[in-house]
């Protein structure tokens, strides 16, 4: 949200550069586009201690559930866990499936907006904490996990697993093949072609952009925050600067307050479509 | 925007904490909330049985009073009633022993005046024939003339 320091040494193109790097096992930024050799260890260190905390918080309500009055802790857990449950309850019809469905969809959705909202936190703080620590003034750290594509399409290709799963226990696989070559045009043998890569298509486009569409809103996100860093930093370099000083926390105040709405927005954007996606693979064309 | 290995770890820790959610977060919260959901249904429903039955008791204790009221008054009529008879019945008797020592007193009155009239009549009558036996000693012979002096004590009654 606001850097501490001016970074008057590197250019703006230097520390976005920087800022976007990810701490992995190469140790600098990663020169394909897919490499399956490399993993990010901020990603996992954050969306791991995070999926901690989350299932922590859930435990320790669940833990304490009783039917008597609730506290307010148990109260907010108990008006999260009735949301979805809602949800659940009108997308998926089969009680049997809601029993991993729901709660998997309660943990995606506080799971995400705290990784979300790791956002929030000054752009600078923790990778500045961490290149202190380790006494690498170029240490790369990115904290929002889900800012990294590899975590959404992670979690959107899970979905897709479940998707697979329930198409074959729901219909059979047998049920399954057909509906696969016969939707959505029909049963002729001459269109079975064109409905199998309709259906491809169609499994491909919703994973993908499950995936792409939150990365895709935190890392637009992230990059906010850290031009508003980048304008706030400049103030010291400028004749002007008093005055981009003043922008910096104007804009940094005003895109934070909407980034509240985004983060959660998303998050529960998520989970509905892990709901929407798993209750499609339950219905027949 | 990279793709890397950090995919497939990712998932591995979506489906872990789903799992995790599934064993132990949600079955005792949504078994709680359903419970809470059956005590705030069975305590709105006793308030509700309460309510009628309250109703019920209002209606009974009116019922009561009523007819206590009932009762008192009748109560009360019959013991005026009876009272009013008793006043009557006492009256009645205290006038008829009244009656009976008036007139045992009139009785005992002219007894006595009847006796001392005769007590008087035979004492006249003996003061008379005393008086004539002074005056006629010879002349009248008492048993020739015991007649006589019936007769005349007869006419002084």
């Amino acid at each position: 949200m606001a850097t501490e320091h001016a970074e008057t040494g590197p250019s703006a193109g230097d520390y976005i550069v920087h800022h976007l790097t990810h701490l992995n096992n190469l140790g600098k930024k990663q020169p394909d586009v897919i490499d399956w050799s490399i993993v990010n260890y901020d990603t996992l260190f954050y969306s791991v201690g995070l999926g901690l905390l989350t299932v922590f918080l859930l435990w320790l309500a669940a833990r304490k559930a009783t039917s008597g009055v609730p506290g307010r802790f148990q109260g907010c857990v108990e008006m999260l866990v009735e949301m979805v449950a809602d949800q659940a309850k009108g997308i998926i019809h089969s009680a049997e499936s809601r029993r991993f469905v729901a709660p998997l969809a309660l943990t995606v959705f506080v799971w995400i907006f705290l990784m979300n909202a790791m956002d929030l936190l000054p752009v600078d703080l923790l990778p500045t904490l961490w290149q202190q620590a380790t006494h690498d003034p170029h240490a790369p750290m990115r904290v929002v996990p889900t800012a990294d594509l590899s975590a959404t399409l992670g979690m959107s290709i899970g979905v897709l697993l479940l998707c697979l799963y329930y198409n074959v226990k729901i219909k059979g696989v047998a049920g399954w093949a057909h509906e696969l070559f016969t939707a959505p045009f029909g049963a002729h043998p001459a269109l079975w072609p064109v409905n199998f890569l309709m259906q491809i298509i169609e499994f491909l486009a919703k994973t993908i952009s499950h995936g792409m569409r939150l990365f895709g809103n935190m890392y637009a996100g992230e990059l906010v925050f850290m031009l508003i860093a980048l304008m706030g930093g400049a103030w010291a370099v400028s004749t002007s600067g008093v005055l981009l000083a003043i922008g910096h926390v104007l804009a940094g105040t005003v895109w934070a307050i909407f980034h509240i709405l985004i983060i959660l927005l998303q998050a529960f954007i998520f989970m509905m479509l892990t709901l929407v996606y798993i209750g499609q693979a339950h219905e027949g064309h | 925007m990279n793709l890397n290995a950090t995919l497939f770890l990712q998932l591995v820790v979506f489906l872990i904490l789903g799992g995790f959610t599934m064993k132990f977060v949600w079955p005792p919260i949504v078994k709680a909330l359903d419970e809470r959901a059956k005590k705030i249904a069975d305590g709105l429903n006793a308030a509700e049985k309460a309510k009628s039955d309250l109703a019920l008791a209002d209606r009974k204790a009116v019922e009561e009073l009523r007819k206590a009221r009932e009762k008192g008054v009748e109560i009360r009529a019959n013991a005026e009633r009876q009272a009013g008879e008793k006043v009557e019945e006492a009256r009645a008797e205290a006038a008829r022993i009244v009656a009976q020592a008036r007139e045992a007193a009139l009785a005992e009155a002219s007894l006595a005046a009847q006796q001392a009239r005769d007590a008087l009549r035979d004492q006249v009558a003996q003061l008379a024939v005393a008086g004539a036996e002074k005056i006629l000693r010879r002349e009248i012979n008492p048993q020739v003339h015991a007649d006589l002096l019936a007769n005349l004590k007869q006419e002084l009654q």
